[in-house]
């Protein structure tokens, strides 16, 4: 037990958890006071003791489900030859209830059964929310369709997609609508069909995870622990690179920020209201000692103005580095109580002020999405041309900058061989406060192929590498 | 000292009987502390019933609460002790004459002259106590060290006094909303529950506890609604508190079944911005 815990421990800093020593003794002493049996309560002694960030218990839950899975009756593998118990037994009278009889009771549980009678069961289970069946057809379903070889070198991901193809699970959810409606004899009114579908979406969703959760259980046999965790080792969310981050976690990605903008506020706030006195008010000061005979008794100060910086956000929002754009206007804005004043302009090879899609709406998200539908940011063939797109930026807009603006550039700096016009940004720092560079891509990419990051950043205050929440967080923490 | 509680089914039982609906996770972590004599530290979105916890482990266990309210600016005297400066001087000037220095000196810096404030009252009380330090985030990071030594070793050290032990080591719970990152020092000496929203199964029976006079089909609707809600990409979505106060709206009404107009009507319960309940709205279409 102590062997597989201290495993369990190096595979939790290997994933990035910060787990202390302290933690570590304390972890042992919990376990010692709950059933081993019970496994729920196992995993919330271990989670309480070692994982203190919320966004960490998914990282902490993979890594638990790969060493703990295999452990307790229920978690068994049955070989589905139909001598696997309780499950299966269950399983056989159910199935005997459905079918009335067509012949084909007993012996062989699931396995005679033809893959529209799994369909059937399947879509009956989902439709009473019936937990012992899911995970039963999802045992099932992974032994029939996810054609499992020992010790061959694929991830999980490649037998979940073969799984869930012959499941055609997105039809399901449309026959258990129709099934619902002719349960109730007619048409549903808006608002339960929507709440309908929303329970059977869960459903599927359950369903799925119990797929998931088989196919890792059988992994974790095959190969043993240790290489499993490996392979589902996966970055937390504010390691997560914005351009390659997957669909599922950009949507993480979208969930941790807005905590993070709140809490990166409420520091930035209290840094202004805690800032250090002003200067001494020498003209007050004699004001003052008028008072006390010509004695400055009282000395005064000036009032601490700390200046709110006014921001322009200047972002390539071609494919390449689309996301990362996203995040970082979403983060200013989220942020705008914090300066005086934020423009935002956005650019391909042409490029377009979207400061008003903002003011529009309280909704970030939906001003983002506005933007990628309505900016004009085409200018000849959509590739990114910054050298055009700082030209007329300045033409148009270069007046406006001034003193007490601070101006941030986004992008790759990938330019397409286009000429650089890097003079443009020569003149901005000359008028601006300060000058930033954003760059999406790892240090060690810059400056090859067609990035000329360097040829623009001599003329910045500091260009830096921002690949995930972690960076961009330090950044704007730095900027405010 | 002898355990509070013999297992989680326990704890979980217990906080069922005074009205609190656990979950495996809050049970668990719960019973954990008691047996190793931890505090917890609970976060989770505001209104999920995280300072309830903390009642309901009061009464439950028919231990006095001592709440400590954190807020910025909190210091030593507010939170651990003060000097009655006030009797101190009084003490001095009423024998000016008798007593010599060393004796008023050791005189006024007893136990009488010593205010206590929450930290040390739970301390020092000879009863069972928990302690509640609500909303640890809202005090600055060079306060949060006043919690260290309490929170460890359960004792707190007085220049003049030395170091006062607790007679009995509380249960304390703190609880935080996240608005910033606590430092390592103190999650390290606690154990961490994350409260999140319920499940709908566990909703709608919470729903079902604390509203008076639902019927159980009322409620199943409203777990059903603010599960769809919560889906949504919203400013604030819907707290526990929250669906509470919606039911009992619904139940006011005397409604047993809701449909799509009465529940756009009350929809403002629930949702605190006006472009959350428009979007709330649409997408549930009952626009």
């Amino acid at each position: 037990m102590l062997d597989l815990l201290s495993g369990f421990i190096v595979e939790l800093r290997n994933a990035g958890l910060p787990v202390s020593l302290t933690e570590n003794l304390d972890a042992m002493t919990a376990i010692s006071h709950i059933p081993l049996e019970d496994r729920e309560a196992f995993k919330y002694a271990l989670g309480a003791t070692l994982v203190k960030n919320h966004a960490h218990w998914r990282s902490f839950e993979t890594v638990f489900e790969v060493y703990f899975s295999l452990r307790g009756p229920e978690y068994s593998i049955t070989d589905g030859d139909g001598t696997g118990g309780d499950i299966d037994d269950f399983l056989r009278q159910m199935q005997d209830a459905q079918m009335k009889g067509e012949g084909n009771g007993g012996a062989g549980g699931m396995d005679q059964l033809t893959p529209e009678e799994l369909m059937n069961i399947l879509m009956n289970a989902l439709m009473n929310g019936d937990q012992a069946m899911m995970r039963a057809l999802a045992r099932q379903a992974v032994q029939r369709f996810a054609g499992m070889e020992p010790g061959r070198p694929v991830g999980g991901t490649y037998y979940l997609y073969r799984t869930l193809r012959n499941l055609d699970l997105d039809g399901m959810s449309e026959k258990l609508m129709e099934a619902s409606r002719q349960q109730v004899g007619g048409e549903l009114t808006k608002l339960e069909e929507r709440l309908e579908r929303d329970e059977y979406n869960h459903r599927i969703e359950q369903f799925k995870q119990e797929v998931e959760a088989e196919i890792r259980r059988r992994l974790v046999a095959d190969r043993g622990a240790e290489a499993m965790a490996k392979t589902l080792r996966k970055p937390l969310p504010e390691d997560v690179e914005f351009m390659h981050a997957s669909r599922d976690e950009m949507q993480n990605l979208k969930k941790a920020l807005q905590p993070l903008t709140r809490k990166l506020a409420a520091k930035l706030a209290r840094k202004r209201r805690h800032g250090r006195k002003g200067p001494l008010d020498f003209r007050n000061t004699v004001r003052h000692s008028l008072a006390y005979g010509g004695v400055p008794a009282e000395p005064k100060f000036k009032y601490p103005r700390p200046a709110k910086p006014e921001l322009i956000v200047v972002a390539d929002i071609s494919g390449s580095v689309a996301a990362f754009a996203r995040f970082t206007l979403m983060l200013v804005y989220a942020l705008s109580n914090q300066f005086s004043k934020v423009r935002a302009f956005v650019f391909i090879d042409g490029i377009d002020e979207v400061t008003d899609y903002f003011k529009k709406t309280e909704d970030v998200s939906e001003a983002i999405q506005r933007i990628n539908t309505e900016a004009d940011v085409i200018w000849v063939d959509g590739h990114s041309d910054y050298g055009h797109a700082f030209e007329v930026f300045w033409e148009k807009w270069g007046k406006e900058i001034n003193p007490k603006s601070s101006v941030i550039l986004l992008g790759d700096a990938r330019n397409n061989y286009h000429a650089s016009q890097a003079w443009v940004i020569k003149e901005m720092k000359q008028k601006a406060r300060k000058v930033y560079w954003l760059n999406p891509e790892p240090r060690s990419y810059w400056n090859t192929g067609d990035s000329i990051v360097g040829e623009y950043g001599v003329h910045t205050d500091g260009v830096f590498e921002c690949r995930n929440l972690r960076q961009l967080e330090a950044f704007v923490e730095k900027l405010a | 000292m002898a355990p509070r509680f013999d297992s989680v089914q326990q704890v979980r039982d217990g906080l069922k009987a005074v009205n609190y609906l656990a979950d495996d996770g809050i049970a668990g972590v719960a019973f954990l502390a008691d047996r190793l004599g931890k505090p917890i530290l609970v976060e989770g979105p505001a209104g999920t019933g995280k300072t309830q916890l903390a009642k309901s482990i009061a009464e439950m266990t028919g231990a006095r609460l001592i709440r400590l309210q954190c807020y910025e600016g909190l210091d030593e005297s507010k939170a651990l002790y003060e000097w009655n400066y006030k009797k101190q001087l009084l003490r001095i000037q009423a024998d000016k004459n008798s007593d010599s220095w060393s004796d008023v000196h050791d005189d006024i810096f007893g136990d009488e002259f010593l205010l206590t404030r929450p930290l040390l009252e739970a301390i020092t009380a000879e009863e069972p106590v928990v302690l509640l330090i609500d909303e640890v985030d809202r005090v600055e990071v060079e306060t949060e060290a006043l919690l260290l030594e309490i929170l460890s070793e359960y004792q707190v050290s007085i220049p003049e006094l030395g170091t006062i032990t607790a007679k009995q080591i509380p249960m304390v719970f703190l609880t935080s909303n996240n608005t910033r990152e606590l430092s390592e020092a103190l999650k390290r000496r606690c154990l961490f529950l994350h409260v999140d929203y319920p499940q709908m199964d566990r909703e709608k029976e919470i729903v079902l506890t604390k509203v008076e006079g639902i019927t159980e089909m009322l409620a199943d609707q409203i777990a059903r609604i603010v599960r769809s809600i919560r889906q949504l990409d919203l400013k604030k979505a819907p707290s526990v508190s929250e669906t509470l106060d919606w039911a009992r709206t619904l139940v006011l009404l005397g409604l047993e079944t809701i449909d799509a107009e009465q529940a756009k009507e009350t929809l403002h319960v629930l949702l605190k911005y006006q472009t959350d309940i428009a979007k709330a709205a649409k997408e549930l279409s009952i626009d």
